[in-house]
Order: structure tokens, then C-alpha cells, then sequence
């Protein structure tokens, strides 16, 4: 009697822990709060807690089983990208979940090991998509044709430092600003050797890749959907984001 | 006439480009560009017909916020994964940028013309992903009540 006691006891720490596991690696790929809440409640009505509660933020997960034996959990998140693949992954999972396809086990096993399931596009290919929206969008914003190769060019050596300094560095924000400094200096650079015809242009297609489209978007959902802590809190980080960029374009125009 | 076609493809191109950034599932590129072009196009047409600035931003956001929800059912995938290469198009970029460089230069009148430019556009892109997640929530509701589910 006690040893199947202890059992579900296991079993039920065992779904906590996947819901927060899952509820982490979502919102540290960019996903929004609402999406987050619904895939937690649907992992923990699935494996039977049915009065469980989660509080998600931008920073961190409480969740608690709704059972008295069981206690609540809490994940921190002190990291936050954008890997929509993996995402992705999670609702996947927790499909495949839901339809009873894989069990607990599975399922917290392939959360655990997600960073080896997930690809991601190789560097060179990451570069190669900076340039296209760079230089695709000075044509489009702009009606600027002759300026698209030299665009192209500048917007993948911007993310490719924004790339690199975020491995060393560590905090987003710095390696925005240096990669708008970068962006700036070499678009200003190429137009006084002739290469560029219009410096404004070609940084405005520089900068693109590096602005920050997706917390915007995240935060009007997150606060539209009631969610009042982490809507302006990402509206915060857009905003954070911007500055940097607007800093570092302004000391290169400043400098070069 | 020329510049427009190329144009399209350029939308269509900045879609998978920006796809490529934050790393979308491979089978997920296609169709981001292709969201992306359409809510161009609205907002393409919209401008140049009988819109301003804030409605030609207003229906692209709208679209993009209806195509990729349909788009997510389709292909059973979250839908925000279609709508962030869609807006990529809808930025206001230019305008961000010329707010900072005269801001910058100290040519302050100039450059709050440009930020109040800036806000007027994202407000009206927010106001039109608003109305696309509102018809979304009535149209799981009206789902729900026929199928005579209780939530």
C-alpha cells in the first residue's frame, strides 16, 4: 500500500518536473505566455493532475501539482534566444503526448536531450540569411537596387559579429550595439570608397536582422492576453534592444 | 512595373532569410515567405490605393495574423512561427533609423516626426494582430458552441 503511495508520489514529481522542463525551454526559445500555459496544462491534465496551477514569467516557472504530497516546483530562466525549431519540438512532443504515442518517460527524456534532437542552420547559412534580409529589404524599404550586394555583404558581417560576441559576451545587448557599430562603420566606409552609393540606406538594411521584430510581437500578445508581468517586461527588452542598436549607429555616424 | 515583381521576390526572400535566423523547422521556410509576401501585398495595395500609413499597416498585420493561424492549423505547428517572418516586411526601419540619426546629429523636430511615425505604424501593426487574434478567439468559440462542447 505504501510502496504504490510512494509510486505515484514519484510519478507525480516526475510530470512536475517535465511540465516546468517544457515551460522552460519554450519561453527561453521566444514563445509566448499564453502558448506556454496552454502546452503545461495540457502535459499535467494528461498525466492526471488535474488541479495543478503555473505561474510563468518571463524569468521564471512556479508550477504546483495540486496534490498535497507533492508540493510545486520552480524553474528560473536566465537566458533568453530564438530557436522557433525548438518550439516547435516542444508542441510536438506534446502532441505526441496527448495522443498517448510516447509516455512520461519519453517525453522527459526527449526535453532533457532536446539540444541533441534539434538542429540548428549551420553558421554559414545562419550569415547567408542576414544578408538576405539586408539586402532584400533595402530594395523593398528603400527602392534602392544598386545598393543590394554591398547591403548584403554588411549585413552578414553585422551578424556575424552579433553571432560571435554573443558566445563571448554573454549579454544581449552589448553585442547589439557592437554589431551596430560594426554596421555602421563598414556601411559608411564602403560609400567613401565608392562601393555603396547611400550609407543611410545600406545601414538601415544592416541593421534588420538585428531588430528586435519578435519580443515586439511577443509583447503585444503577452499583454493582450492579460498576461501584465510579462508583456511589459518584453516591451522592456525591445526597448533595451532599440537603444542599443540607435547608440551604436549613432557613435559610428559620429566617428566614421 | 519591373521594381514591383522584383520587389515581391525580395519580401518573399527576406521571409526565408529571416526564417534562417531564428532557426524555423526546415519544412516551415517556404511558407513563412510566403506569409510574409502576402502581407506585403495587402499592404503594398493598401498604400497605394486609397490607405494611409496607419491602415495600409493596420490590414498587414491583419493578414499576417489570420494567414499564419490558418497556415498553424494546417500544418499543426504554432503559429508564431509564421508570423514573425511576416512582419519582418512591416518594420518600420527606415523611419527607426532616421529618428536616431537626427536624433544623434540634433536635429530634434525632425526626429520626432520620424518617432512619432515609428509609433504610429507598430501601433497600428499591434491594432491589426489584435483584431486577427480576436476573430481567432471568436471563431474557437463559435466552433465550440456548435459542436455543443462545454469549456
Amino acid at each position: 500500500m505504501a510502496d504504490t503511495a510512494t509510486r505515484q508520489e514519484n510519478y507525480d514529481h516526475l510530470v512536475l518536473n517535465t511540465c516546468v522542463l517544457a515551460g522552460r525551454i519554450m519561453i527561453e526559445s521566444g514563445s509566448e505566455m499564453s502558448r506556454v500555459n496552454d502546452t503545461i496544462m495540457r502535459i499535467a491534465k494528461n498525466a492526471g493532475l488535474k488541479d495543478a496551477q503555473v505561474y510563468a514569467t518571463l524569468t521564471g516557472i512556479i508550477m504546483s501539482g495540486g496534490v498535497k504530497e507533492v508540493g510545486a516546483e520552480v524553474g528560473s530562466i536566465d537566458k533568453r534566444a530564438f530557436d522557433m525549431e525548438k518550439v516547435a519540438k516542444v508542441n510536438e512532443l506534446s502532441r505526441a503526448y496527448a495522443a498517448k504515442k510516447i509516455d512520461i518517460y519519453e517525453f522527459r527524456d526527449d526535453l532533457v536531450h532536446i539540444d541533441d534532437l534539434v538542429a540548428t542552420f549551420p553558421l554559414w547559412l545562419q550569415t547567408l540569411g542576414a544578408g538576405l534580409v539586408s539586402g532584400t529589404l533595402v530594395v523593398v524599404f528603400q527602392n534602392n537596387l544598386p545598393d543590394f550586394w554591398i547591403t548584403f555583404i554588411v549585413g552578414m558581417f553585422g551578424w556575424a559579429v552579433y553571432y560571435f560576441l554573443n558566445i563571448y559576451i554573454q549579454i544581449r545587448f552589448l553585442s547589439e550595439f557592437l554589431a551596430a557599430v560594426v554596421v555602421g562603420a563598414l556601411a559608411l566606409i564602403a560609400v567613401k570608397n565608392g562601393i555603396g552609393v547611400k550609407a543611410d540606406d545600406i545601414i538601415i538594411g544592416g541593421m534588420m536582422p538585428l531588430v528586435p521584430g519578435i519580443p515586439l510581437t511577443n509583447a503585444v500578445r503577452d499583454a493582450l492576453s492579460g498576461n501584465l508581468i510579462s508583456g511589459p517586461a518584453r516591451g522592456i527588452e525591445a526597448l533595451i534592444s532599440a537603444c542599443a542598436l540607435g547608440f551604436g549607429v549613432a557613435i559610428a555616424l559620429h566617428f566614421f | 512595373m519591373n521594381l514591383f515583381i522584383i520587389k515581391c521576390i525580395c519580401v518573399y526572400f527576406s521571409g526565408i532569410g529571416f526564417g534562417l535566423i531564428v532557426n524555423l523547422p526546415h519544412r516551415a521556410l517556404n511558407v513563412a515567405g510566403i506569409t510574409a509576401t502576402l502581407s506585403w501585398l495587402v499592404y503594398y495595395g493598401v498604400m497605394n490605393t486609397w490607405g494611409g500609413l496607419g491602415s495600409a499597416n493596420f490590414f498587414g498585420g491583419l493578414t499576417i495574423g489570420l494567414v499564419s493561424v490558418v497556415i498553424a492549423h494546417l500544418k499543426k505547428m504554432p503559429s508564431i512561427l509564421f508570423d514573425v517572418p511576416g512582419l519582418v516586411p512591416l518594420v518600420p526601419g527606415g523611419q527607426a533609423y532616421n529618428t536616431i540619426k537626427n536624433f544623434a546629429l540634433g536635429d530634434y523636430q525632425v526626429a520626432f516626426n520620424y518617432l512619432s511615425e515609428v509609433v504610429w505604424i507598430a501601433g497600428s501593426i499591434a491594432l491589426g494582430f489584435i483584431v486577427a487574434e480576436l476573430i481567432n478567439k471568436i471563431r474557437i468559440k463559435i466552433k465550440y458552441v456548435s459542436k455543443g462542447w462545454d469549456k
